[in-house]
């Protein structure tokens, strides 16, 4: 069996939970904050992606990244190369579709806070970025787990916006020349070769569940201190 | 020696804080009905909170002035803040809590330090465990022991006793009693208890719908007959 679709998949699926986690808790902390204006609209415009069809999604970002974009030739000058149909649009691809999930998984975390110990570390002489560190984030560290865990799920098992952006079937020059493992298994189907469908289809929920499993254990974990 | 001056007011709706008063180091209680105002005047001294006017001085520190856009941040203050639910760090160790706001001290020596002011208020065998394991007193002390790690110049007790027994009340009031002219600085404490002020306090404030209405000693302020 051909297992590099599942490795491709698995590459793209780590690197958009890292950058989803990274941007995703930077915008749940921003909803937290006392003093945003127009937070409704805010949480909105951040949600966005969860209501959207991935095609449209997809459309968008094919219309930010395309090479003759003001996105795509700067990438262009600084790197003499492209982000359309390539690695690095899969990943963006995924990234964009799990920030939200992100968001209110550690939005819940940090709602979950008492407000009076981020009053206390503040009364204790802790500037506003220890008190981050050092109470905000290792409190609301099972809704990041959650987060990461809901965002590698999402990166993992992405299928439209991916096909959009990254897909070799655009023009046969994608990612190394292969697809991720959800359109690896559609690519299988439609060229009739099912038991290589099945077995990647199978390969992906096993490995779904092996990571969910080890998630939520550590979640607990964390959770009981 | 510094006295803590503080004259301010705050609006927020219907409800409403203006008040002046002086504490000289020493303990002052400051007491009133449930919504007189007792916790936000906590609040603004700490920089939780800020004032719609006023100033709040700490001897020749200028902590807030409205006027002169002068408000000090929290973390600058240096002061110690323990709250009615006491607010401990759920995920840190009793030592650790401990160590968290002692800044001042030179990193090697924090834990030793820690240890021995979690000694101090007799709960050093707690150093290595995690306040949800604590008992209600053991807590009490353990946020006591915090409060006084940073070598506070004010220090605000938020009705911190409120959910004790009677006996384990008195334990702690003693340990407030003795540990307090040690600081020698400000202590402002909000209670409810008339029998707390009367073992507790050098100065009583009174509140009443957020003003000051007495102030002076508690023989001068308060009505003991009740407790008689």
């Amino acid at each position: 069996m051909n297992w590099s679709p599942l490795f491709l998949s698995l590459q793209v699926a780590t690197i958009a939970m890292v950058f989803a986690l990274v941007i995703g808790t930077g915008l749940a902390l921003l909803l937290v904050w006392k003093k945003l204006p127009l937070p409704d609209l805010v949480a909105a415009l951040i949600s966005t992606p969860l209501v959207l069809p991935p095609t449209v999604l997809g459309y968008y970002l094919l219309t930010i990244m395309a090479p003759h974009s003001l996105i795509g030739r700067a990438f262009h000058w600084l790197t003499g190369g492209d982000i359309i149909f390539t690695f690095k649009a899969a990943v963006i691809a995924a990234t964009v579709g799990s920030i939200p999930l992100v968001v209110g998984a550690v939005k819940v975390g940090l709602d979950a806070i008492e407000p009076n110990l981020l009053a206390a570390a503040r009364t204790l002489g802790a500037s506003p970025a220890r008190v981050l560190a050092t109470v905000t984030l290792p409190l609301a560290a099972p809704g990041i787990i959650a987060g990461a865990m809901l965002a590698f799920a999402r990166a993992l098992g992405d299928y439209g916006m991916t096909q959009m952006v990254a897909s070799s079937r655009f023009d046969g020059f994608g990612i190394h020349n292969e697809s991720p493992a959800s359109i690896f298994v559609i690519d299988e189907l439609v060229a009739l070769r099912e038991d290589s469908a099945r077995n990647m289809a199978i390969a992906t929920t096993l490995l779904g569940i092996v990571l969910l499993v080890l998630a939520n254990r550590l979640t607990r974990r964390l959770q009981r201190g | 020696m510094a006295d803590l001056v503080a004259t301010f007011a705050v609006r927020r709706g219907e409800f409403g804080v203006d008040v002046d008063f002086r504490c000289p180091p020493g303990i002052t209680c400051v007491m009133g009905r449930s919504g007189s105002g007792k916790s936000t005047l906590l609040s603004v001294l700490a920089g939780l909170a800020v004032p719609d006017r006023g100033t709040i001085k700490l001897g020749d520190e200028v902590w807030l002035d409205r006027g002169r856009g002068i408000c000090i941040p929290v973390h600058h203050r240096r002061l110690a803040y323990v709250f009615q639910g006491l607010a401990l760090f759920p995920h840190m160790s009793a030592l650790h809590n401990v160590t968290y706001g002692m800044r001042e001290t030179p990193r090697a020596e924090r834990a030793s330090k820690a240890q021995a002011l979690l000694d101090r208020v007799g709960v050093g065998h707690l150093a290595k465990r995690r306040p949800r394991t604590f008992s209600g007193g053991e807590a009490q002390r353990v946020a006591l022991a915090r409060a006084l790690a940073c070598s506070p110049k004010l220090v605000l007790l938020d009705e911190p006793f409120s959910a004790l027994d009677r006996e384990l009340r008195t334990q702690l009031v003693g340990l407030v009693r003795e540990l307090a002219p040690e600081l020698g600085v400000p202590v402002v404490h909000v209670t409810h208890s008339i029998a707390e002020a009367r073992l507790l306090a050098d100065r009583v404030i009174q509140l009443d719908a957020g003003k000051v209405i007495a102030e002076g000693k508690p023989d001068d302020v308060l009505d003991f007959s009740a407790l008689e």
